[in-house]
């Protein structure tokens, strides 16, 4: 582990823009030949061309590869992210999506094997997750939270009532309390008990006929269970409210327990996380939200239609809709790594998976619980939260723990969330992880801890193996620079017609 | 940690100073510490009507967005505008330069509900458990 030398081992490396390589007949590639799409009436050329570089092959992908190596990613090491299920995307996703990328939209017939794939999807994610309906487009989990919300609300204004308190516990996801206000709701902040769960008489507490939901994240962000959901759906339907999950953290329980069961009425899943399409980079995810029977007429549209002759089709009369949320489809692409992710595992698969996500945490929280504080004691399934309590005193902080841990080649966990834990380290390894990383995780974990109580100066101004090496965050965001170039101007210099 | 014995201070680390009967409000220096540096706060703009429990305004860290409540029930009628420019005086000067607003008091008995300096103490150990 190269703890103990300093080294960089990155030149000081700026990447170009791709549009200032650009130059005249780099790109010879050919482009394919038009298909006959029949009538083609809605459709007609764009009347301007975009700027595209101009460039070879090699070029493209040295460019790509330059930015991958100043990059960290699942493919290079682990990646304990909380709550953010960074699994490894499988290749044969991208191998079958790459079959699908070919399909023009306007090639009807074709079209038909997207529809009926994407359907066979959201039965699969009705089933897992105990659901009735499904819509496929939300772009990712905040984007599903906030049409989950306003579906509520629809349904909440359908029968002549005007609630607008949503009752968000603290341990729930940042994008919860926004996707409220956005919808139009007030959140009110509950606190989950002294064990690290949301109880049923803490949540009757705060109920009267002003909320509208409770959004509930389970298993929630400290791993823990909310054992008494059932009973928490129960008080919120005698009250007229509904039980929204944000389903986050679904890899820890899908194909064992499903929410559909649990009295939740409405949730959204994340592809990119529990389903194996890639995370991060700023997408694209996917955020499909599902409904129970009752809310099902306010799902956005276009809705997914099968008519008598088995042919799929879009519709948009659905009068109760809260609308669209998206461009048609989605994004199709995640949908369809999805998918192939699903009916690659198979049902045994995605349990296992469960179950080896919710191992291989505890084999973690185990080995390292000693070592740093571990503020709740609760049993946790795929993720656990630690402190740096025991750390503190050295002058170490979760930040300096996390920094150190990328010198070790691992992407550092969560830091400072959830906020009800102070120097939290929100750590999830995911089902992906063999033994042996995860031992040399905890190796790193202890030689960390071991070099605070002996020499706490080696650990401050890490990184120094990175590209980037410590960044001096408040400086950052106190003077925030922001860097845009117009492609159109560059473009007007380097690319010739 | 600084706990002057003239303040009076809420569960969510804020702190009051009564100024006849009006009172004015910042973070203890518990809070300031826990936050780390901070870069950026929002106050509510003046005139705003607070209760008890109401946000007042928006601190933001490097480690995270805290909201900062109202004590008391009144009316904002000074805001700290200079904490726009400097937050990092938050940090600095937490019981001093960088108050955060004013607020007349509709009611000035209610600060009775507030801890002293001793309660406030307390609270802080008991939470540490």
């Amino acid at each position: 582990m190269p703890f103990d030398e300093t080294v960089s081992t990155f030149p000081e490396h700026r990447e170009p823009l791709l549009i200032t390589l650009s130059s005249q007949g780099k790109n010879s590639r050919l482009v394919p030949e038009p298909f006959d799409a029949g009538d083609l009436d809605d459709l007609r050329p764009a009347e301007h061309l975009p700027v595209l570089p101009d460039i070879s092959e090699v070029e493209t992908i040295r460019h790509f590869t330059r930015l991958s190596r100043l990059n960290f990613g699942i493919d290079q090491g682990m990646y304990p992210l909380g709550s953010c299920t960074m699994k490894h995307n499988p290749k044969i996703s991208e191998e079958i999506l790459s079959r699908f990328a070919a399909i023009h939209p306007a090639d009807r017939r074709a079209m038909q094997i997207i529809l009926s794939s994407i359907h066979t999807l959201a039965g699969f994610l009705q089933e897992i997750c105990g659901m009735d309906a499904c819509s496929l487009w939300p772009a990712a989990g905040a984007h599903g939270e906030l049409t989950g919300m306003m579906i509520i609300k629809k349904a909440v204004k359908a029968v002549g009532q005007d609630r607008t308190t949503v009752l968000v516990p603290d341990t729930a996801h940042g994008t919860n309390p926004a996707s409220c206000s956005i919808a139009g709701f007030i959140t009110k902040n509950i606190p989950s008990g002294p064990e690290g769960f949301v109880t049923a008489s803490l949540v009757q507490k705060h109920l009267d006929g002003d909320v509208a939901a409770l959004m509930l994240t389970n298993p929630n962000t400290l791993g823990i269970f909310e054992q008494e959901i059932s009973r928490i759906a129960t008080i919120l339907h005698e009250n007229g409210s509904y039980l929204y999950m944000d389903g986050a953290n679904l890899n820890a329980i899908m194909g064992i327990s499903r929410p559909g069961d649990m009295g939740v009425d409405c949730m959204h899943v994340n592809l990119h996380k529990t389903f194996g399409a890639p995370h991060g980079g700023g997408g694209p995810g996917g955020g499909p939200v599902l409904v129970k029977k009752t809310l099902e007429r306010f799902l956005p549209v276009p809705r997914l239609e099968r008519d008598s002759s088995g042919l799929f089709h879009l519709s948009l009369h659905y009068p109760d809709s809260i609308g669209m949320v998206h461009s048609t489809l989605g994004n199709v692409g995640v949908l369809i790594k999805a998918l192939t992710y699903l009916l690659s595992v198979g049902p045994d698969g995605i349990r296992k998976a469960a179950a080896t996500a919710c191992l291989n945490a505890n084999y973690l929280k185990k080995k390292l619980r000693e070592t740093f504080d571990l503020p709740y004691d609760t049993p946790t399934l795929h993720e656990f939260v630690l402190s740096d309590r025991k750390q503190k005193d050295a002058g170490i902080t979760t930040m300096d723990i996390a920094k150190m841990l990328m010198d070790a080649g691992f992407h550092p966990p969560t830091v400072h969330f959830p906020l009800v834990v102070p120097g939290a380290l929100m750590i999830e390894p995911t089902e992906t992880e063999p033994l042996r990383e995860l031992q040399r995780f905890t190796d790193a974990m202890e030689r960390i801890a071991e070099m605070c109580r002996s020499g706490p100066g080696s650990v401050r101004n890490r990184p120094q193996s990175t590209p980037v090496t410590r960044v001096d965050e408040v400086h950052a965001a106190r003077n925030l620079v922001l860097t845009w170039k117009d492609a159109e101007s560059i473009g007007s210099e380097q690319v010739s017609k | 940690m600084v706990i002057p014995e003239d303040l009076l201070y809420t569960k969510d680390h804020e702190w009051g100073r009564r100024e006849d009967t009006s009172l004015r409000v910042g973070i203890s220096d518990y809070a300031q510490s826990e936050l780390g540096d901070i870069v950026f706060v929002e106050l509510e703009k003046m005139g705003t009507r607070v209760r008890p429990g109401e946000k007042i305004g928006t601190v933001e860290s490097v480690k995270a967005v805290s909201e900062i409540f109202s004590p008391v029930s009144g009316a904002i009628i000074e805001v700290n505008d200079s904490l726009e420019q400097s937050p990092e005086m938050i940090n600095t000067d937490c019981y001093g330069d960088a108050w955060m607003v004013l607020i007349a008091m509709d009611d000035p008995t209610e600060t009775a509900h507030l801890m002293g300096a001793q309660a406030y103490r307390d609270y802080l150990e008991a939470e540490a458990k």
